[in-house]
């Protein structure tokens, strides 16, 4: 017999203090409607959060992990990029 | 003798308690994860709601029983809670029509109890509208997308609409408690919320493409404390613990 699963679903939230949604972990649901409610009962018992994000995986494109060495260590050597490299003229007091 | 807005009080912590109970065998059992907590989260809702309802009614009995004398010490027919609400939760679907029904009636009465001169009745209303207007959002999508869904879904469905649908009756018949306790001035009678009920139900099950059944003369007599042969069993479940082991706390 063919066995029709649901989709799955990411689930992102905001907490009561917090500014961005983080990612909390998946849910399966048939739409996005009941998504929704999954997330709200799956990942919310506790006073989690005040507003909720579900995207179906399939919709998220992801790198490669495999790429990796290409993607991100090119990145490791540039110490210039960050702001602190920079020696600043003591007349600028705070930056 | 105990007093109507007594009785009306147990009524309604008596719904509260037997559907948690219903709902609570559900858990570890539910079709998917999610809706195993979905029912969960539901029943420790009505178990919540039925805490506050049993406390406020020990008070007004005022004969020193507690919530906990009231939910599991009781013999079966003093029990008052509707029929609809112990009878076995059948399948999935079945389970969520009923929660439909029971949660569209449970939201118009808080609302109309948030207006009662019980401020400690009205309190609970407040608390609990909330409650009940999540638990019907969840339970009518289900209801629309198993009845508007395949043809075994849609047949499960309106199985368990025809089989339900009878029980719903009991919530609106008029009875000297309820009457009583509008007259008073204390809160609404049930009877009264019948027809805001239908129109908060028919949509969906329109939408669900569910046939309304129609009302015949069968009445369930639960909240008279004539219940089904199904009650018992769920008590001895419910009070197994209390009557083993009296005043047994974990």
């Amino acid at each position: 017999m063919e066995r029709k699963e649901w989709p799955l679903w990411e689930v992102f939230i905001r907490n009561r203090n917090g500014l961005d949604h983080k990612h909390c972990g998946s849910v399966h649901a048939p739409d996005a409607r009941l998504a929704l409610q999954a997330a709200r009962d799956v990942y919310t018992r506790r006073q989690e959060g005040v507003s909720i994000w579900v995207v179906q995986a399939d919709h998220i494109v992801a790198s490669d992990p495999d790429a990796k060495p290409e993607m991100f260590d090119p990145a490791e050597d540039k110490i210039y990029r960050h702001p602190t490299f920079y020696k600043l003229p003591d007349d600028v007091d705070h930056m | 003798m105990s007093s109507p807005h007594f009785q009306y009080t147990l009524r309604l912590a008596d719904n509260a308690l037997i559907l948690g109970q219903r709902l609570s065998e559900w858990c570890g059992h539910a079709p998917v994860l999610e809706e195993d907590l979905a029912l969960a989260n539901m029943a420790l809702d009505l178990i919540g709601q039925a805490r506050l309802l049993y406390a406020r009614a020990g008070h007004l009995e005022a004969a020193g029983r507690d919530e906990d004398q009231l939910a599991f010490l009781r013999p079966e027919s003093e029990y008052r809670n509707v029929t609809l609400v112990e009878l076995p939760n059948g399948d999935f679907g079945r389970t969520v029509v009923r929660n439909f029904l029971f949660s569209a009636f449970q939201l118009e009465l808080w609302q109309a109890l948030m207006t009662s001169q019980d401020l400690e009745l009205a309190a609970i209303a407040e608390k609990s509208l909330k409650e009940s207007r999540y638990h019907l959002r969840h339970n009518a999508d289900w209801v629309v997308r198993l009845g508007d869904g395949t043809e075994e879904s849609h047949a499960r469905t309106q199985a368990a609409l025809d089989y339900l649908w009878p029980y719903t009756a009991e919530l609106f018949t008029p009875d000297p408690i309820d009457n009583e306790v509008e007259a008073a001035g204390i809160t609404v009678a049930w009877s009264s919320l019948e027809a805001a009920w239908e129109e908060a139900v028919t949509p969906t099950l329109q939408q669900a493409t569910l046939a309304v059944p129609a009302r015949t003369a069968f009445r369930s007599q639960g909240k008279l404390g004539r219940h089904s042969e199904h009650m018992g069993y769920l008590l001895a479940d419910l009070q197994y613990l209390q009557r083993a082991y009296p005043g047994a706390q974990w």
